[in-house]
């Protein structure tokens, strides 16, 4: 798209565009060309030498079976966060839509949680499920079961799982309502003189209707849970016990920052930026060609 | 509504509370703890209504911080907060509107190039490249400076392509009248095209305001000297104390502190903020 209109100046367009473009390769394009570089090379354990060793790290990487693993915890991870948060917010959503008092109030206190910040979302969740002093632990452990996100890799995971999704949900449900309330009543009522009830109006009208709605938001959700939950897992459980709730993200920070190992590290950064490029265009495409029925 | 209902009408009203009973409760939680002292937390069960200790905890926090493990009082971290928050709104709200305008109303060698360096920027979130973007700050000698804070968060073209978007919807008969009347590129900016994208800026302050105060991995990493920290960050240094067990009460004020500023952000300007949200990601 362009303007058919337009002005002409020798210098003040690149006067304006300077400051963003001077940005985006000092902190984007060098940072970036940097981590593909380094990525091809190796150090030895001093520091000392740096050698190329073209895509042995790449090679080393997926040949290790931790790296596998937390490949798939990552999946299994993000696939929770947004199923849990994309669900609960669609049957809010829908139940806002269809009710007329209190409308507007359940919605201002629907969206807290998107002023809350992911590492603080966790903090309050690690409180509520501590096992000392946590109210919801101690009704777990009430109920018979041993609850403890400390030793037990599956409590640490439903833990940063709930958090992440709790986060989540306020975004989810304004998009889900704004697609709801998009769709014209028209067609649910015509359904509805031909005597579809509720669930079958859903099924039939809404939920397709929704679809470039849904689909955006899965694409959304799964970038989020990628790697915006690095706050989370890193402000409550630090990846443990052990390594099960070690996700990509996590993992790049602790090789490069804890682990001082750079290639892989690197590498690492290169796998996560093709998962992002491919999301991306994943969506662009689909979004152009609007997901319906 | 279409039909009436009363018993959906009822499980309709009962999922919503339902709802907002879950996303509140661990809100409301972090209140009441803030306001007890830490006694009536340890037993496990922990009290569910506020106590008396409102004032004394947070004056202490916010005066005093918890000072035994070296922390600034946390007064100083809502204003590292704020700055930096502040600085990552306004520089990227400015950049991009103008870096937009230059895309939009002119014609120059390169447009096309510079277009696509900075959308592909779109694409990479700072932490897919956060250890080489960290060398690349340290060596231009930006750690522990507000520069290094928000700068490199600023670069991303969001808002660049939000103003591009809007822009592209502004008449082209504005252009002509003012060119008609003698303004040049500079004047039609200033008078025309700003005033017009007044409520476009306004919901995107609301967004990145949001989004500069919730940073966490950044600032971990290029803030050495405890002077910078932010209360998001500074949060995770008290929970995670070694071998005892966190001061609930404090950690619990703090969180509550933490989250103010941005919840009132979101409930105050509701609908610029609802705005903000569906354009920039749309």
């Amino acid at each position: 798209m362009q303007k058919r209109v337009t002005f002409r100046h020798l210098t003040l367009p690149y006067l304006f565009i300077l400051p963003q473009l001077a940005i985006t390769i000092v902190f984007f394009i060098w940072p970036a060309g940097e981590a593909i570089y380094q990525s091809l090379l190796r150090q030895d354990a001093f520091g000392l030498n740096t050698r190329f060793v073209g895509f042995e790290n790449f090679e080393r990487l997926f040949a290790d079976p931790l790296y596998i693993d937390t490949l798939w915890r990552t999946l299994g991870f993000s696939v929770s966060v947004t199923l849990l948060s994309m669900l609960s917010a669609l049957l809010f959503a829908v139940m806002a839509d269809h009710v007329i008092r209190g409308a507007t109030t359940y919605k201002t206190l629907l969206i807290w949680p998107y002023a809350v910040a992911p590492a603080i979302a966790g903090v309050l969740w690690w409180f509520l499920f501590n096992p000392s002093v946590g109210i919801l632990a101690y009704l777990l452990q009430g109920l018979g079961y041993d609850w403890n996100p400390f030793l037990d890799g599956d409590d640490a995971m439903i833990l940063v799982v709930i958090a992440s999704a709790w986060k989540q949900v306020s975004y989810n449900f304004l998009f889900f309502l704004a697609g709801l309330q998009a769709i014209p009543r028209s067609l649910i009522e015509a359904a509805a003189i031909d005597g579809a009830g509720p669930v079958k109006r859903f099924w039939s009208i809404v939920f397709p209707l929704l679809s470039p709605t849904t689909f955006f938001l899965l694409v959304v959700n799964v970038v989020y849970a990628f790697f915006d939950t690095f706050g989370t897992i890193h402000a409550t459980t630090s990846g443990g016990p052990g390594q099960s709730t070690t996700t990509l993200i996590y993992k790049v920070f602790n090789d490069g920052f804890i682990g001082l190992n750079y290639g892989s590290s690197a590498a690492q950064s290169v796998v996560l930026m093709i998962i992002v490029i491919g999301l991306t265009v994943v969506q662009f495409r689909y979004i152009e060609r609007r997901v319906h029925y | 509504m279409v039909e009436n209902r009363p018993f959906f009408t009822f499980v309709a009203h009962f999922v919503l509370l339902l709802g907002v009973a879950i996303v509140v409760l661990p809100l409301w939680l972090a209140f009441v703890a803030s306001t007890h002292e830490p006694s009536a937390l340890i037993t496990g069960l922990m009290p569910l209504i506020p106590g008396d200790r409102l004032v004394e905890n947070y004056e202490l926090v916010l005066g005093e911080g918890v000072a035994a493990s070296g922390a600034i009082p946390v007064w100083k971290m809502l204003f590292n907060s704020l700055v930096m928050a502040l600085c990552i709104a306004i520089g990227k709200i400015a950049i991009s509107l103008i870096s937009a305008y230059a895309i939009v109303y002119f014609r120059f060698p390169f447009r096309t190039f510079c277009f696509w360096i900075i959308f592909i920027t779109l694409m990479l979130p700072v932490e897919v490249r956060i250890v080489p973007t960290f060398e690349v700050v340290s060596s231009l000698n930006m750690l522990n400076s507000f520069a290094g804070l928000s700068v490199p968060l600023i670069a991303s073209a969001t808002a660049t392509f939000l103003f591009r978007q809007f822009f592209l919807t502004v008449p082209d008969e504005l252009v002509e009248a003012a060119r008609i009347d003698g303004a040049g590129p500079w004047r039609f900016f200033q008078d025309i095209l700003l005033p017009l994208s007044r409520t476009n800026i306004a919901a995107l302050f609301v967004i990145l305001f949001i989004y500069g105060w919730n940073q966490y991995l950044w600032p971990l990493l290029i803030t050495t000297d405890q002077s910078f920290t932010t209360i998001v960050m500074g949060i995770q240094r008290m929970v995670t104390v070694a071998d005892a067990e966190p001061q609930w009460h404090v950690v619990m004020a703090t969180a509550v502190l933490a989250v103010l500023p941005p919840l009132a952000v979101v409930l105050g300007m509701q609908r610029l903020f609802v705005k903000g949200l569906v354009e920039t990601e749309k």
